[in-house]
């Protein structure tokens, strides 16, 4: 075991698949000499040569396709977007091409890549390297859409994701790289090293895609949560003395629907939380899919705390940001109902 | 013969790294006054020789040379410096006062002020710049109001575009300068759909766009030469070439094989390869380049040879990527001093003259931000919490509607 950050974490997962795999190879935008603008690949074109860790053209679009034809090669790709904002150029790969090319030729190609990406709020980043973009993934059939929230996860997951033969959205929670963050901006910054799940085991293990951890249990309501807000929920539920059942969900495709039923079914309210904008967000899948699947155990309206409806604003990024207060006023909204 | 039996795949390498000596050979420099100068309504597959040339005009001796030498008015000279040494003077400022904690962001265009000042005094009043974040001095050269500029990396409640931007992703529309966004290469399309518009609309205006040569990469910059070359948009493209993609040097965007004004000939476009750090080169090229625009026979690429001598923003730390002195190794020097140098020697200036214009372009950038500090720093004022839902559409629709009523409570 080691101490880790969530970088330490990631570049200790890319690490290990560099080393176990001799058809693993990075590149990206800035992510060989340099190690990456977040420093996740830091050491590891030095440790294994540019061959295995380079520097890409800054052509989202371009990083992505030849990604799948390498992957269609028979190489595993991990490549790195600088910020989520920035994966936009490539979404036709994703969306026409990595999430289809099995199932187009009839398993006859497919695209075993991983694509990793900071994204979320949090850091002044303003419209530009503020959003959240899970739910243009997850609405795509054939794409993974993975989130960690917290060093330990994040390895073990993001090593599943590499392992994986098919394309994972690999969205890294950058608010938290160095410390879980519990929505209070004016606090000090909590470091990681005081956190259990910064202990992550230096070898190779994996989290499999599509196992939520409960990370509270409770019996008033159950939280579902993601990356960054994992963190303020729990602050929430402290901050209120809700006895919630906070449910870190981990991935989002394929989604743990067993463990999310049997929570809502068990306390029969539940609050929904992400940092992603409202409309059409992922929010709204899980509220249809609580709905449907335990609406005879409800007892209360399902609520969404979300960022709001508008780009993430410069200046009013703690306006935007969904902290523990509303998550809380959710919280008390939630149980208080009655039915 | 010439097939291996073993492929072997080719990943570019600076010819430097910190540590070492800075190495500009692979830069290909001419003398002052060497390059030919054609007409500007030559056809472009005379020109074909352009983009491994290399424009230059001011010499070692700050004197003017060859074709492209035109003889500006001295007004332009002085008007030129005085925005060079007001962005530089800013640049210095801000980047001081980001390091106080008074905003989150900046970055600084040191070392690229000829490229943005110049072709800001060449475009007319009706024209567009499709800048990108290095490009402040282009409103410099404009007087657009220092107090505004400083308002915006405060994001404070007199910032012009309400707090919604990251420090230096300006809008100034009434200057010719239009929104910059973190997103790179995303607005040279937009740049020759204006022009389109222009040569559509039977208007005389053109558009400049500018991009970094790491972004000639995105595709997008691609689609734009296209629609450039097939309408004969009345618009100049203006790469600066200034070495470094946050850390990967130009070879990584494919600097190695070729020029980037050379991505002009396969578009059939003229493509001028400029000194970018010589303020009269840069006015003469894009001059020559907007009169063609304006004669109606389409657009140019320009590149111009330039470095980055910063950090790329106050986020990073070029020292874990680059030699620490590639500024005083650079062959092509500092655009400030080649453009004072010049003037020296025309006669019109002094050392003093200099030193007096220094002091009072730091004093104006001082000044303005002290007053834009007591409007407020970062977080300490901005604009009213509720504007923040306003100009996601012309009219809100109802969620911002409730939101914004939840916000204000
Ligand atoms: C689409 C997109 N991809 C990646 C980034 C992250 N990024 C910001 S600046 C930069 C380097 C740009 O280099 P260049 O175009 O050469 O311009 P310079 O900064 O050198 O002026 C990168 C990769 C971005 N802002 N937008």
């Amino acid at each position: 075991m080691a101490t880790m950050n969530m970088i330490q974490a990631i570049n200790s997962a890319l690490d290990v698949m560099l080393d176990r795999d001799p058809k693993a190879l990075i590149f990206g935008e800035d992510v060989g000499y340099f190690g990456g603008v977040f420093r996740a690949t830091d050491g590891l074109a030095a440790k294994y040569g540019a061959k295995r860790c380079f520097d890409a053209p800054i052509s989202e679009g371009g990083i992505i396709a030849t990604a799948i034809g390498m992957g269609a090669y028979g190489l595993r790709p991990v490549v790195e977007i600088q910020f989520a904002d920035y994966i936009l150029p490539a979404y036709d790969q994703l969306v026409s091409e990595a999430a289809r090319l099995r199932y187009r030729s009839a398993g006859d190609f497919w695209a075993p890549i991983t694509v990793r990406t900071p994204y979320g709020g949090g850091i002044f980043g303003g419209q530009t390297h503020s959003s959240s973009p899970e739910a243009i993934f997850t609405h795509v059939t054939g794409l993974k859409t993975v989130i960690p929230s917290t060093p330990h996860d994040a390895k073990g997951l993001l090593i599943a994701a590499i392992e994986e033969d098919d394309p994972v959205i690999f969205l890294e929670p950058k608010r938290i790289y160095q410390g879980p963050f519990d929505g209070h901006p004016e606090r000090p910054a909590t470091p990681w090293s005081q956190h259990p799940a910064s202990d992550v085991p230096e070898g190779y293990y994996a989290i499999p895609l599509g196992t939520a951890n409960v990370v509270r249990a409770g019996r008033a309501v159950t939280v579902l949560a993601y990356g960054t807000m994992v963190h303020v929920a729990l602050a929430a539920a402290a901050e209120t003395g809700i006895d919630a059942e906070v449910i870190d969900l981990r991935s989002l495709v394929p989604l743990d629907i067993d463990t999310v039923t049997a929570s809502v079914r068990k306390t029969g309210r539940c609050v929904i939380v992400h940092e992603a904008s409202r409309f059409g967000g992922y929010g709204a899948e899980l509220s249809a899919l609580v709905q449907e699947e335990c609406f005879y155990h409800l007892q209360a309206p399902i609520e969404r705390v979300t960022g709001w409806d508008t780009p993430y604003p410069h200046a009013f990024e703690w306006d935007y940001f969904p902290g523990p207060a509303r998550v809380g006023k959710a919280l008390k909204r939630c149980v208080e109902a009655e039915t | 013969m010439l097939r291996n039996s073993r492929l072997s795949l080719h990943i570019p390498e600076p010819p430097a790294r910190p540590g070492d000596r800075p190495d500009f050979r692979h830069l290909d420099l001419r003398p002052a006054g060497e390059t030919r100068r054609p007409e500007p309504e030559t056809p472009a597959h005379e020109m074909r020789d352009m983009p491994y040339a290399l424009v230059r005009v001011l010499d070692e001796d700050g004197q003017a040379q060859g074709p492209w030498a035109r003889g500006l008015p001295p007004e332009t000279l002085r008007k030129g410096l005085e925005a060079m040494l007001l962005t530089r003077a800013f640049d210095d400022r801000i980047f001081r006062i980001h390091r106080q904690g008074k905003t989150s962001f900046f970055m600084r265009s040191t070392g690229e002020e000829a490229l943005a000042v110049a072709p800001s005094l060449v475009l007319e009043p009706g024209d567009m710049c499709f800048p990108t974040y290095r490009n402040v001095g282009f409103l410099m050269a404009r007087d657009y109001p220092l107090l505004d500029l400083v308002n915006q990396i405060f994001s404070n409640a007199r910032d012009p575009l309400k707090g919604r931007q990251m420090p230096v992703l300006y809008s100034a529309r009434d200057y010719g300068f239009y929104s910059v966004s973190g997103n790179l290469g995303s607005r040279v399309g937009h740049a020759v759909g204006w022009a389109m518009a222009s040569a559509w609309s039977g208007d005389d205006r053109i558009a400049l766009a500018y991009i970094g040569e790491g972004t000639t990469a995105e595709g997008a910059v691609h689609e734009a030469l296209t629609f450039a070359s097939v309408y004969h948009a009345p618009a100049i493209l203006a790469i600066s070439n200034n070495q470094w993609a946050i850390s990967s040097f130009q070879g990584v965007a494919g600097g190695e094989e070729t020029t980037f004004a050379a991505r002009a000939l396969a578009y059939g476009l003229p493509g001028l390869r400029v000194d970018g750090n010589d303020f009269l080169a840069v006015h003469a090229a894009v001059s020559w380049a907007a009169e063609r625009a304006r004669s109606n026979l389409g657009a140019t690429l320009i590149e111009f040879v330039t470095l980055r001598i910063a950090g790329h923003s106050t986020s990073d730390d070029p020292t874990r990527y680059r030699p620490d002195d590639e500024a005083r190794a650079f062959p092509l020097g500092d655009p400030v001093e080649r453009l004072k140098g010049h003037m020296i020697a025309l006669g019109i200036w002094t050392p003093e003259d200099h030193e007096a214009l220094v002091a009072a372009c730091e004093e104006r950038i001082r000044a303005a931000v002290k007053q834009g500090e007591s409007i407020g720093t970062l977080g300490v004022t901005k604009p009213p919490v509720g504007t923040m839902f306003e100009d996601v559409f012309k009219t809100p629709d109802w969620r911002q509607i409730r939101q914004r009523r939840e916000v204000e409570g």
